[in-house]
Parts: C-alpha cells; sequence; structure tokens
C-alpha cells in the first residue's frame, strides 16, 4: 500500500530594494526582511510572556535569538507553525511544515504568503530615506533568472526510482496546463517560435530529464535522495519544475493531483499506460508555450496525444483507482473524491473554453487580464507596460498586488490561514516541533525537519530523533507536552 | 475512450465543504467575468507602476534554485 504521501512546499520569493538608485545585496535584503518579522514575533511573545504566568520563564533570554538554527550564519528560523524561513540563494524562502493533504499544504503555503507580506509592512516600516522592499512570488526576473517553488512528497523507498521517474514524468509535464502561473512572453529565445504568452513561469528554464542539479541544467525529475525521514524506509521526491501559484485552485490540483498519482505508481496501479513522451523535455515547453493546449505530443510507443487528453487518461485511471482504494495516503477517501472532483471540473473547463476558468487557474486570470489591457489600448505583446503587469500580478504588498484585485475562488477560509501563521498542523511531526518552541522557545536550539535539539544549560545539548513523518502528532504528544512543565520533563519522559 | 466519455457527462458535483462560491450557469458566468474584468480594467492605470519600462527593466535577480 502507498505510504502517506506528506507533502510540503517551499518557495523562494523573488526581492528588490526601490526608491534609490542602488543596487541592493540580496542577501542583506532577505536577511533584513526576515528580520524584522523575527524581531516582530518576539516582541509579541515578550507581551504574551508578560501576561501568561503559568508559562515556565527559566531561561528565557531577551537576548537570544528566539527562534535562531545554530547552524548557519545565514537568517534561518524554525517557526511556532512548523515552518522554516530562511536566506537561500539570494532569496528569501519559507517552506511549509509537513502536511497529510493538498488543502493543508494550500492552507500553509497562504500563511506563508502572509508571513511575507507582514513582513514587508515591518521592514518598510523602518526605512526612513524612502527606500522600500519589494517582494514578488513568481520564478522568474523575465531575464532569465529563475528561483525555485518546489514540492515535496514522502515515497517508499522500497519503489525503484526509475519506475519512479518514468510514470511521474508525463504527469509533470501536461499538468501545467493547470499548474501554470503564466508569463508573457519567453526567456530562452529558440529559433522559428513566437511565444506571446505562455502557461508557465519555469518551462523555459528545464534542459534535462532527470538529474541532481537544481541551478543550473534544471531536471524535470529532480534525484535529490535526502529524506529528512528514516532512509532504510523513504524517499523524498523533490519536484522543483512547479510554478509558484497564487490561485489556491492551482495549488490544490498540483499537490492534490501530484499525491494521487504518486501514490497509484507506488500501488503499481499505471495499468498498461503507454504515456511516456519521446522527448521530455521538448514536450515540457511545447505544453507550456500553446495557450490552445492542442500541441500533439510525441508517444514513445508512437503516435501522439495532447497534454490535456493525457490528463483525461490520467484521471480515468485515478477514478478507477478511487474505487479500488481508501485513498488513506491521500488524506483519506473523502478528500480523494474532493480532488477527483475538482480534477474533474477543470478539466472540462479547459476542454470548453479555458477562459471560463479565470477566477481558478493562475494562467487564464493572468491572461485574460494582461490581453483585456492589450486589447483596450492596442498594444503589442512586447510592450513593457504588459511585463509590468505580468510582474506586478505576483507583488506582496496588497495595496500592488494585481492577483489581489481579481475575483478568484477561494478553498481554504481567512481564519484558519491566520491560525495557520503560528500554529502547526495537527497530523504530523510538526506538531511536536511547533508546539516545543511554542511552549519552550529559548530551550530550543536548533530545530531540522527531523529532530529538535535542546539546550538545558548544562552539557550536552539532547536531541530528540524525529524519523517518522507522522509521529509526534497532537493524538500523541498532547498529553505528554501538557504533563511536562520544563523541558527538561520532556526530555526524561523520553528518554532522550 | 469511451469510458473517458461517459465520465466526462456525468455532472459535476460541488464536494468541497470549504468553497465559498458556486459556479453560475456558463454563458452568465462568462458574462459575469467580463462585467468584473471591465471594471477592473477601468482603475488598472491608478495600480499600476509608474514607468513600466523602468520598473521592468531594474527587477534583475540572482538566480535560485
Amino acid at each position: 500500500m502507498a505510504v502517506a504521501k506528506v507533502c510540503g512546499m517551499e518557495t523562494e520569493y523573488g526581492i528588490a530594494l526601490r526608491g534609490t538608485q542602488q543596487v541592493a545585496n540580496p542577501i542583506v535584503a532577505s536577511s533584513l526582511l526576515i528580520n524584522a518579522y523575527l524581531k516582530d514575533l518576539k516582541k509579541v511573545s515578550w507581551d504574551f510572556e508578560d501576561e501568561s504566568p503559568g508559562v515556565d520563564a527559566r531561561g528565557f533570554s531577551r537576548d537570544t535569538s528566539q527562534f535562531a538554527e545554530v547552524e548557519s550564519s545565514l537568517v534561518n528560523a524554525v517557526l511556532t507553525n512548523g515552518a522554516r524561513y530562511y536566506v537561500d540563494h539570494a532569496h528569501p524562502e519559507i517552506s511549509t511544515p509537513e502536511c497529510t493533504n493538498a488543502l493543508d499544504v494550500v492552507r500553509f503555503d497562504r500563511a506563508g504568503e502572509k508571513i511575507l507580506t507582514h513582513s514587508i509592512q515591518v521592514a518598510n516600516s523602518s526605512f526612513s530615506n524612502g527606500e522600500f522592499l519589494v517582494v514578488y512570488k513568481n520564478n522568474s526576473d523575465r531575464k532569465g533568472n529563475s528561483y525555485g517553488t518546489h514540492e515535496n512528497y514522502l515515497m517508499d523507498r522500497k519503489l525503484a526510482f526509475s519506475r519512479l521517474a518514468r510514470e511521474i514524468m508525463p504527469h509533470l509535464i501536461t499538468r501545467q496546463i493547470y499548474t501554470g502561473a503564466g508569463k508573457v512572453g519567453i526567456e530562452i529565445p529558440v529559433d522559428n517560435v513566437k511565444v506571446d504568452f505562455q502557461l508557465t513561469q519555469r518551462a523555459d528554464f528545464f534542459e534535462e530529464p532527470i538529474g541532481l542539479e537544481t541551478t543550473l541544467k534544471r531536471p524535470i525529475v529532480n534525484t535529490r535522495d535526502e529524506p529528512h525521514a528514516d532512509v532504510e524506509k523513504y524517499r523524498r521526491l523533490h519536484v522543483i519544475v512547479g510554478d509558484a501559484n497564487l490561485s489556491e485552485v492551482s495549488n490544490y490540483l498540483k499537490i492534490g493531483v501530484t499525491s494521487l498519482v504518486l501514490s497509484m505508481i507506488e500501488d503499481d496501479y499505471m495499468p498498461n499506460q503507454n504515456w511516456t513522451l519521446l522527448n521530455p523535455v521538448e514536450a515540457l515547453k511545447k505544453v507550456s508555450w500553446d495557450i490552445t493546449l492542442a500541441q500533439p505530443l510525441e508517444l514513445e510507443a508512437g503516435g501522439t496525444i495532447t497534454a490535456l487528453d493525457l490528463q483525461w487518461e490520467l484521471y480515468t485511471s485515478a477514478t478507477k483507482y478511487a474505487e479500488n482504494s481508501a485513498l488513506d495516503s491521500i488524506g483519506g477517501y473523502q478528500v480523494g473524491i474532493e480532488i477527483l472532483h475538482k480534477w474533474e471540473e477543470i478539466l472540462h473547463g479547459l476542454e470548453n473554453d479555458p477562459m471560463e476558468l479565470s477566477n481558478q487557474l493562475d494562467w487564464v486570470a493572468k491572461y485574460q487580464l494582461i490581453e483585456g489591457y492589450r486589447q483596450r489600448h492596442g498594444l503589442t505583446w512586447s510592450d513593457d507596460r504588459l511585463a509590468a503587469m505580468d510582474l506586478q500580478y505576483h507583488d506582496m504588498r496588497p495595496e500592488k498586488s494585481l492577483f489581489a484585485r481579481l475575483p478568484m475562488k477561494k478553498l481554504v477560509d481567512e481564519e484558519s490561514v491566520i491560525d495557520a501563521m503560528t500554529n502547526p498542523p495537527t497530523d504530523t511531526r510538526a506538531y511536536f516541533r511547533g508546539r516545543c518552541l511554542q511552549k519552550w522557545p529559548s530551550a530550543v536550539v536548533a530545530a531540522n525537519w527531523d529532530s529538535l535539539v535542546f539546550d538545558l544549560g548544562e552539557d550536552p545539548l539532547r536531541k530528540i530523533p524525529m524519523m517518522e513523518p507522522l509521529k509526534g502528532t497532537a493524538a500523541h504528544v498532547d498529553n505528554l507536552l501538557e504533563s511536562c512543565s520544563t523541558p527538561a520533563d520532556l526530555l526524561d519522559k523520553l528518554g532522550s | 475512450m469511451a469510458e473517458r466519455e461517459l465520465k466526462k457527462k456525468q455532472s459535476q458535483s460541488k464536494t468541497n465543504p470549504e468553497e465559498t462560491t458556486q459556479a453560475p450557469a456558463s454563458s452568465e458566468k462568462g458574462e459575469k467575468i467580463k462585467a468584473e474584468l471591465d471594471d477592473l480594467l477601468d482603475e488598472i492605470d491608478g495600480v499600476l507602476e509608474e514607468n513600466a519600462e523602468e520598473f521592468v527593466r531594474n527587477y534583475v535577480q540572482k538566480g535560485g534554485q
């Protein structure tokens, strides 16, 4: 049976300093942004501390960075919602905590957006010289430089990686028709190819079908083998080919359908599939460059298929899989059925008239907005105003965001998103991480995906390993945490 | 493929309890979207960054993952 598709997403945001002629060092800018948020949090925490006499304050020091990891000189923080907020490759990056289902990933990704927006507001209020930071949730500066949005899925190590790579590739190539965040133009010019608008931010930057790289010669299937869990039992499939989505529907299907297809692969439920594409990299770009969704893709077995038809084939197989599976690996039967229904609805929409999905999918929403503006003002596709609109669609300042002005469909309620900014999911090990950080912020000196390290004021540091992503849930540890008044109690009871 | 046609013809049901809006009928929906888009385009010049050329030119990132 497929292992639980514990999943999460990590997003590198674009960042720039405006209101100055100087070019800011992006690492400094990213650090300033994140530190502004952490300092603001700390302030809130102190207030809370003052009002909560029952909370153990021993060892709580205002001089220690409350959530900082000790491993890196770059800003690298773990938040009480179980997420990680850090500087990576000259970008601010936030990783959601581990989740058991697609809707939770959407919720925590939205919480991440709110954390970024709050960071910008706090950071910009500290400038007095007219400078200000702008942050974009996109994947390209439109000049050939890309930064990533990565998905992670827990996989059974028993599944041969070669089979996993072969069977997931057609899905990763064709899902672009609903996961794309849209882009004006093309960044890596190709002879005899003219692209006014394409489905995705990322397709231009991929050069290999399979490989280990993430920053150059990017592969459609990434082979990084770093499970952040018991290495004997698990893999982590690290998907680097997706776009940063603002649309909740695009994001939900990106995670939900991929989790479902991965479960089918693990359960050996890809019956007689002949969907291997002859030239994966070329197919990836062909799909992205064609907003009519009509491009035939060459199959290794002979003949052709469109991205939409391949998605219909996958959908049909998935419905059969659902008839024979409890769908526990993706959050249960009802969760799986909801994913199937949304998937079907969107494929229907794409087939009938994609433009009717402008309140559901990122690329359609962006296209319709920019095309409407283009027609109204009689502009050509190369006009800078359209490129500026593309960029501004992703602006994380609410007053500047074009996305925020669109009547997009919501899947998660706002209250739960605000809650997810500070509280962890209850059904993965992220719960234990988040609650320990809430309860004993100064005693936790390092937090990784698979461990927590405590400093109890005596040598040596003490480490709690968390090699099972589904252990450390509210059901497992709530009573334990309630019964411990100090971190020393906790470590004694755990025998660590 | 026949089965696929069958699936495609099945009425679409809404099962997500957290969805907050219902999709109206197709043509009505198209009209509504168009009207909303027109309203948005009316106000968009006030939201767009002023000097588009400079705005786009100045946005340069170091490549990431």
